[in-house]
């Protein structure tokens, strides 16, 4: 019984926690591979374009909520979703066609097109900024749990209560589809073959006849929508906050390289390896020893590895290790 | 004596502003084997490069089947019926077998695809064997058989190749150049750049020596073999 | 020609300081000046590493905080009380923590490469991070426990201000060496990902470790550093005041326009200094070997220079320059605030200086410095002034709100579309790199 609520706890505090934010990393790590596949340099704009695509959702669902449109037990963003990933796409479209494609034109080195995504980062920052402001922003409607505390205790007979929030089923339902979907267009259809073809070798790519500018918006188009997903789950599932959205950068860039930059299966991988380190080493184990061990044994620290304030620490040290030991990543070719 | 197939004529340039070739010709006629062989530096690649539209031409022209070709792109040329292999990074090497030939036809649209790639397995079975592996997992000699079928699946009316047997062993070099006798009795014309001169010059119809991206020695593979100044300067004795 | 062309751009750079003094105030002028000269050594120490090397970091704002550290441990004042409740045993734990780093890299060179040794390694990772917590918790309580109102950290050594400016400059290098270690001779965006990452860290700690500077909680009354005398001693002292007066200046701004003009005299040195050593190195032998390495890596390296080497002294070198600039910052404010240390101010606004500037040349980073920082400054002054004077004729409302309220917001926008327009149309910047 005791192992029972212990193992409980942990699905509270780790499992569900973990796979809902992995979910999210892994969407933002499979957006900054894609353009690095792609493109070849890494997109320090990708943080703000997930601000920027849930701004817009956030918005959207504003508009929805006031019309009395609802998704029912669901978040109502959700409805709102394809309607920011097109305005954050058509944006990224835009930005691609007056900043980027110049650049690409002069095969400049990617260090410069890094800088210039700095550059991007600001303007959409700013723009952010002015249309939703700095504070935080809540958005999730319908059903906040999906498993209530309670119905679980009364099932179970269990001590520990196991609460499981709509938004975290959300996130990770919404990103399997995603990747799902995802995959299916790079691997079976004629365009998602031809993008792989592109990042594996653009010169003979270009010999085999594909369209390099088909290729690049295509890229495009999914790293925003999947930016928008990414950040409209974690906004979901946390709250809006664009200094946050700044921050998110991290994990996102080191689930990538940990993968193996510009590898889609790797981005996936990398995702749910940061999202777990970062809990199970910023998580307070006593809920979960207490169940196992007498409290006697456990005296009042929190087993807390980290303090949840160097979350940063975490992605940041797997990042190091990754690069001192294998800079290519899990399933980095070259 | 009609104008060759493809005819890179007379053709002056390089990557800078220093050419490194010289009015050099280079033509292939329909269904026949022509070899550029040379010493290194020779600008053996550079020529076939030339005649792929890869490097700007200050002089001369390229013609493919009597139409003048020297303005247009790699790719233009690839719609116009020129298959180009690279020496190096010639496939997809994460995408497996059959995505890479499906790679080759991309500018095709028509519904004959499938038809194509059962050629190019009838020509080298052992790809249709591993049609599902990486192409980059596979050996060396394999990896340029499907790098020769991926530039055969947009049915080419040239083939054209740049070092096909760099760094494969002997039985798979003699087993290439006879799968490259076979595409050329299909009609198709082969031009290609060859390190290995003297073998490539037994399957050669015509076979052109470079020295200084100049012509040097023109005649055919076998006269050029019996040439004792080419066996004594080129072929080692 | 372009000697002029220079002098011109300076003199223009002058005159907006003028002005603002002029039109404005003097003392919102050289407080812009001062600001702006420290932006501007910042500016050269990135230069260093982007202009010379080619190196591109995020984490600029990482060794501005740092330099920020130095000063609050070198000449923030003691705290007695907190240093004896557990001091020395922080230091036991910093001390066990570094040789556990060090046994573990003896490890890893001695064991066996295998899973094992993985395993191995990781185990003696978490065991020696719990010992490292336990030495270091009950020392982080007691010290915080010491008037947690007032103190609650170590505190510093008391000593001249000055003395921190070097010790900053170290404390960052000292991070860029960890940095460099890793992330050079990789892939160029690893080095950029990187120092993001480790210059969230170093905020990260700064704001969360009570004990070491007091976090959140911000660090105020640190000594001036020795020729400033403080606006209060000048007002009271007759030697001050009789001038003052004679010349019908009000005292209480002419003693603070008077301490500006010093931090400014102090700044300037700094930074004529700087640029002095920086020019010599750039022409000297060591200068040259560098600017070959960026301008063609692969050749550079087929001659025999060691380009890794050369990029990670070039990038602690670059770093410390800017870890002095932060020390001198937080020494001319007399406080430590945490939160103010933004990625946008300290990393990326520097980022546009030395691009407006001029990439690879001095006077271009230093020009950049002083245009961008007063354009940062003024309109950080200004902004709100304006659209409260543009929105005056509405009447007050949501609109309004919302308008007064993106004022501060613009400014990030139209710095990306500075950055931006220059990197496309001027990629050389108002300076070119001779």
């Amino acid at each position: 019984m005791d192992i029972l609520n212990a193992l409980t706890a942990f699905a509270n505090f780790i499992l569900v926690p973990g796979l809902a934010y992995g979910s999210q990393l892994a969407l933002g790590a499979l957006g900054v591979t894609l353009v690095f596949g792609v493109l070849r340099f890494s997109n320090f704009a990708h943080g703000d374009t997930m601000a920027f695509g849930t701004a817009f959702v956030i918005m959207f669902t504003w508009w929805f909520q006031s019309m009395g449109i609802s998704f029912g037990p669901l978040p109502t963003a959700l409805l709102a979703l394809p309607f920011g990933i097109a305005v954050t796409a058509a944006f990224v479209l835009g930005t691609d066609r007056v900043v980027y494609r110049f650049y690409r034109q002069q095969k400049a080195k990617p260090i410069i097109l890094v800088i210039v995504s700095t550059g991007v980062m600001f303007v959409m920052n700013g723009l952010v900024r002015i249309l939703i402001g700095t504070s935080e922003r809540n958005f999730a409607d319908g059903e906040r749990m999906l498993l209530n505390p309670q119905d679980w205790k009364a099932w179970t007979g269990l001590a520990e209560p196991l609460a499981i929030k709509t938004t975290a089923v959300v996130s990770i339902v919404v990103a399997v589809l995603s990747v799902a979907l995802l995959f299916w267009f790079l691997q079976k259809t004629r365009t998602g073959k031809s993008m792989r073809a592109y990042s594996d070798n653009e010169d003979l790519a270009l010999l085999s006849g594909i369209n390099p500018d088909k290729v690049v918006a295509v890229t495009w188009v999914l790293a925003a929508a999947l930016a928008t997903i990414c950040g409209t789950l974690y906004g979901l599932d946390k709250s809006f906050r664009i200094t946050v959205y700044f921050g998110l950068l991290m994990p996102i860039f080191a689930a990538a390289i940990v993968g193996g930059l510009g590898s889609p299966l790797g981005a996936i991988v990398g995702g749910f390896v940061i999202a777990f380190s970062e809990l199970i080493i910023t998580s307070a184990w006593k809920k979960i020893g207490s169940y196992l061990l007498p409290d006697s044994w456990l005296g009042d620290g929190l087993y807390q590895a980290l303090s949840t304030d160097y979350k940063v620490a975490v992605s940041f040290a797997i990042l190091i290790i990754v690069l001192l030991f294998k800079p290519t990543g899990i399933y980095g070719a070259k | 004596m009609a104008e060759p197939f493809l005819i890179g004529e007379a053709m002056t340039g390089g990557y800078g502003p220093v050419d490194i070739l010289h009015s050099c010709t280079i033509a292939v006629e329909k269904g026949e084997i022509a070899v550029i062989v040379g010493p290194n530096g020779a600008g053996k690649s550079t020529a076939m490069k030339a005649v792929f539209g890869m490097l700007n031409l200050r002089q001369g022209a390229v013609r493919l089947g009597g139409e003048d070709i020297t303005k247009l792109s790699p790719q233009a040329r690839v719609r116009k019926g020129m298959g180009f292999v690279p020496q190096t990074s010639n496939i997809f090497t994460s995408m497996t077998v059959e995505e890479n030939l499906e790679m080759g036809a991309f500018i095709r649209s028509d519904d004959t695809i499938a038809q194509t790639m059962e050629q190019v397995y009838d020509l080298f079975p052992i790809l249709r064997e591993k049609r599902h592996q990486p192409a980059g997992q596979l050996s060396g000699g394999q990896r340029q058989q499907v790098a020769v079928g991926r530039a055969l699946m947009t049915q080419p009316r040239v083939l054209m190749l740049d070092e096909p047997t760099a760094g494969v062993s002997p039985i798979v070099m003699d087993e290439l150049f006879d799968r490259i006798i076979e595409i050329a009795r299909t009609g198709i014309s082969i031009l290609m750049v060859e390190q290995n001169a003297r073998q490539a010059l037994e399957i050669a119809d015509k076979g052109y020596v470079l020295v200084q991206g100049s012509n040097r020695f023109t005649d055919t593979g076998k006269a050029l073999l019996a040439d004792p100044e080419v066996r004594k300067s080129f072929l080692g004795g | 020609m372009t000697r002029y062309r220079n002098l011109w751009l300076f003199a223009g750079v002058a005159l907006l300081f003028v002005a603002t003094g002029a039109m404005l105030s003097w003392n919102l002028s050289l407080q812009i000046l001062n600001l702006a000269l420290l932006s501007a050594i910042m500016a050269v120490g990135v230069n260093i590493q982007w202009g010379y090397a080619g190196l591109f970091s995020t984490g600029v704002v990482g060794s501005v905080a740092l330099g920020g550290l130095a000063v609050v441990l070198v000449s923030g004042k003691p705290v007695p009380a907190g240093w004896e409740a557990g001091g020395p045993r922080v230091l036991s734990a910093l001390l066990f923590a570094a040789l556990a780093v060090a046994l573990a890299v003896w490890l890893y060179r001695k064991l066996q490469a295998g899973p094992k040794r993985s395993l191995a390694l990781v185990l003696f990772g978490v065991i020696a991070f719990f010992i490292y917590r336990g030495l270091l918790d009950p020392a982080v309580m007691a010290i915080e426990a010491n008037n947690p109102s007032q103190a609650g950290h170590i505190g510093g050594l008391g000593l001249n201000s000055l003395l921190a400016w070097p010790f900053g400059a170290l404390l960052a290098a000292g991070a860029a060496w960890l940095i460099g270690k890793v992330a050079l001779g990789l892939r160029a965006d690893y080095l950029a990902i990187a120092t993001l990452g480790i210059a969230e860290i170093i905020i990260a700690v700064m704001r969360n470790e009570d004990w070491l500077d007091r976090g959140v909680k911000n660090l105020i009354d640190i000594p001036r550093p020795w020729p400033v005398p403080k606006e209060v001693d000048l007002q009271a002292s007759p030697a001050f005041l009789d001038p003052m007066l004679a010349m019908g200046l009000d005292p209480v701004t002419g003693s603070s326009i008077f301490v500006k003009l010093i931090y400014a005299g102090l700044f300037g040195i700094v930074l004529v200094a700087l640029i002095w050593l920086t020019e010599r190195a750039l022409n000297s032998p060591w200068g040259r070997t560098i600017r070959a390495i960026r301008d063609n890596e692969i050749s550079a390296a087929a001659m025999g220079k060691d380009v890794k080497f050369r990029h990670l002294q070039i990038f602690i070198i670059g770093s410390a320059v800017v870890g002095l600039a932060g020390a001198m910052m937080t020494s001319m404010d007399g406080q430590l605030t945490p939160p103010s240390y933004l990625p946008l101010r300290f990393t990326f606004l520097i980022w546009v200086m030395v691009i407006v500037g001029g990439s690879g040349n001095n006077w271009g980073a230093v020009l950049g410095g002083l245009l961008i920082g007063w354009l940062y400054l003024a309109v950080e002054f200004l902004g709100p002034q304006a659209m409260e004077y543009i929105t005056a004729g509405l009447p007050s409302g949501p609109v309004k709100d919302h308008l007064r309220e993106s004022a501060a917001h613009m400014r990030l926008l139209s710095l990306g579309v500075v950055l931006l327009l220059v990197l496309r149309f001027a990629p050389r910047g108002l300076i070119p790199e001779k």
